[in-house]
């Protein structure tokens, strides 16, 4: 469903992805690992359209996204939960739920507020309160739900559960689950692998901009080598 | 100085304040979202009088002419931040100063070759002329008693959109975290045209309606656009509560001082020295509030960036 081939970006004259290729296909769990610092959130943001791509192509379900404006990409179905959560601090959690809510694939099952207040009871005692007044679990999963709320077709989680209790971080991977279950793409970014491996189909290893590994849940988990090289597990 | 002035130049000061919410409300909205220093809102508000005053002429209806001025400074006010101000939301402020006031220079000659440099005056239709008794003893004009009327509902109107619906929801959404907005799926760029235009509608407003109590002529603008800077500075920038509250009290205090300040100086120091001093005084007034919020709360009364 997305497919991302040869994606070369750069911060001005640094250049920070050197020939990104990877693919997610419909209903399944991918992830992008790698150490601090390898590219993971930039591929996200490029393939967002919030920072723009040198060079390489992106396609979801079919059709071009490169060159896009971020609106846009969002719109063709893509939702993003991104690094350092990124809520809006100075509207309620009722708010951030329905400010950007759409339904624009016509999903016969929307998302509403009560699914996502179901799916995170938390928040549900929260909803109005200001952004800037939850804990970090409590943003992260309002972060989650406000892409939900866009109704996307694929999401994307960037380090969603950094720095958060462990409790919290089960909860959050609990959802990833559910949602895989209930038929979502998701592309996912975190450093938990014993996790991610549960729960993912495919895992892509960037190391320096490039994608050095990829494979299945089983080969990530034979193989210490990659886990060891590259991920420093 | 019966108690029936000082409550007309009371609600003058009102009056004056409205007018100088209508203004600051989308100033202060577009230097808060878009962090935008506009000189040439008050280009806008020209813009607004004439073109009430144009179309009042063609139409015959000064009704239809201020409805058609209103939609004249919504339809300029999108086509400049389209057209040049757009290019400027990543710019510092001092390239933002000096292309907006180019964009002075520019309208006040515009409207100088298409209206001539004199002063237009227009006159209000029959229904607007009289006065009403408010209590025995004090009348006031029917039209600046609109002018009020029209004021506040805009305040009450802008406060729902702005805290009830989702359009102001994305708007506060996107004063703190435009790139958010904009990956979840709006088109932040059209949504601040928008705005923008709405804030140059709420200016030409202003202006149309000051068009009878006041000049309509080239430049107009710029004289209401100091004391909005002050009300914002006063308000907080970016706050909608900042402005109507700082308004009023720069509408009360420059109208109440100007009327009163020599007549109470006369009864303290000697009349020839409050003569020269009071009218000083009284226009030096809003600036020394000004100087005083500053010093006191230098974010403003109400700071909340966009709310
Ligand atoms: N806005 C930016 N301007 C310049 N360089 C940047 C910018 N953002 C990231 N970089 C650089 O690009 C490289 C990749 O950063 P990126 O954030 O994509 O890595 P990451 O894999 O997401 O790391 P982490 O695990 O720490 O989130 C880093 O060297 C970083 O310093
Ligand atoms: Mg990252």
């Amino acid at each position: 469903m997305l497919s991302v081939e040869r994606l070369e970006t750069a911060y001005g004259v640094s250049q920070v992805l050197f020939g990104v290729s990877f693919a997610v296909e419909s209903g399944q769990v991918v992830t992008l690992l790698g150490r601090n610092g390898m590219g993971k959130t930039t591929t996200v943001l490029s393939v967002m359209g919030v920072v723009r791509a040198r060079s390489g192509t992106i396609a979801f379900e079919g059709k071009p996204l490169h060159g896009l404006p971020s609106f846009r990409v969002a719109q063709a179905g893509l939702g993003l939960v991104p690094e350092g959560r990124q809520i809006f601090p100075n509207l309620t959690v009722h708010e951030n739920l329905i400010a950007t809510a759409a339904n624009r694939s016509g999903a016969v099952m929307p998302w509403t507020l009560d699914r996502v207040f179901d799916l995170f009871p938390d928040l549900a005692a929260r909803r109005h309160n200001y952004g800037n007044q939850l804990s970090g679990g409590e943003q992260q999963m309002l972060a989650i739900g406000r892409a939900l709320m866009t109704n996307p077709k694929l999401l994307i989680l960037d380090e969603a559960t950094e720095g958060l209790a462990p409790m919290i971080r089960t909860d959050i991977y609990r959802c990833l689950e559910r949602l895989k279950s209930e038929g979502l793409s998701i592309l996912v970014i975190d450093k938990d692998v014993k996790a991610l491996a549960r729960i993912a189909d495919r895992h892509y290893v960037l190391e320096k901009g490039r994608v050095v590994w990829n494979g299945s849940s089983a080969d990530l988990t034979a193989n210490q080598d990659v886990q060891h090289r590259y991920l420093g597990v | 100085m019966t108690f029936g002035l000082v409550f007309e130049q009371l609600l003058n000061g009102v009056q004056f304040g409205v007018m100088l919410f209508l203004m600051a409300a989308g100033l202060t909205l577009v230097f808060g979202i878009m962090n935008l220093v506009n000189l040439a809102h008050g280009s806008l508000y020209m813009v607004g009088a004439y073109l009430a005053v144009a179309a009042t002429a063609w139409t015959g209806n000064f009704a239809l002419g201020a409805a058609l001025g209103l939609a004249g400074a919504l339809l300029v006010g999108m086509v400049v931040e389209v057209v040049a101000l757009r290019t400027l939301y990543e710019r510092d402020h001092l390239d933002q100063v000096l292309a907006t006031f180019g964009l002075i220079l520019f309208f006040n000659e515009l409207v100088a070759i298409v209206w001539g440099r004199a002063a237009l005056y227009t006159s209000l239709p029959a229904w607007l002329q009289g006065h009403v008794e408010l209590f025995t003893g004090s009348r006031y004009p029917v039209y600046r008693g609109l002018v009020i009327v029209v004021g506040l509902l805009v305040a009450v109107a802008l406060w729902y959109v702005v805290t009830r619906t989702r359009i102001g929801m994305l708007v506060r959404a996107g004063a703190s975290n435009r790139t958010m907005v904009a990956a979840l799926g709006v088109n932040i760029r059209l949504l601040y045209t928008v705005v923008f235009g709405f804030g140059a509608a709420l200016a030409g407003l202003a202006g149309l309606m000051a068009g009878p109590i006041y000049a309509v002529q080239p430049g107009m603008g710029e004289l209401i656009l100091i004391q909005v800077f002050v009300v914002i500075v006063i308000g907080g920038i970016g706050s909608i509560r900042g402005a109507l509250v700082g308004a009023l009290v720069v509408g009360i205090v420059d109208t109440l001082g100007r009327a009163f300040l020599k007549p109470l100086l006369g009864s303290v120091i000697s009349p020839p020295a409050a003569e020269a001093a009071g009218p000083a005084l009284a226009s030096m007034l809003i600036y020394l509030l000004m100087a005083v919020v500053l010093a006191v709360r230098p974010e403003g009364l109400f700071s909340s960036r966009g709310s």
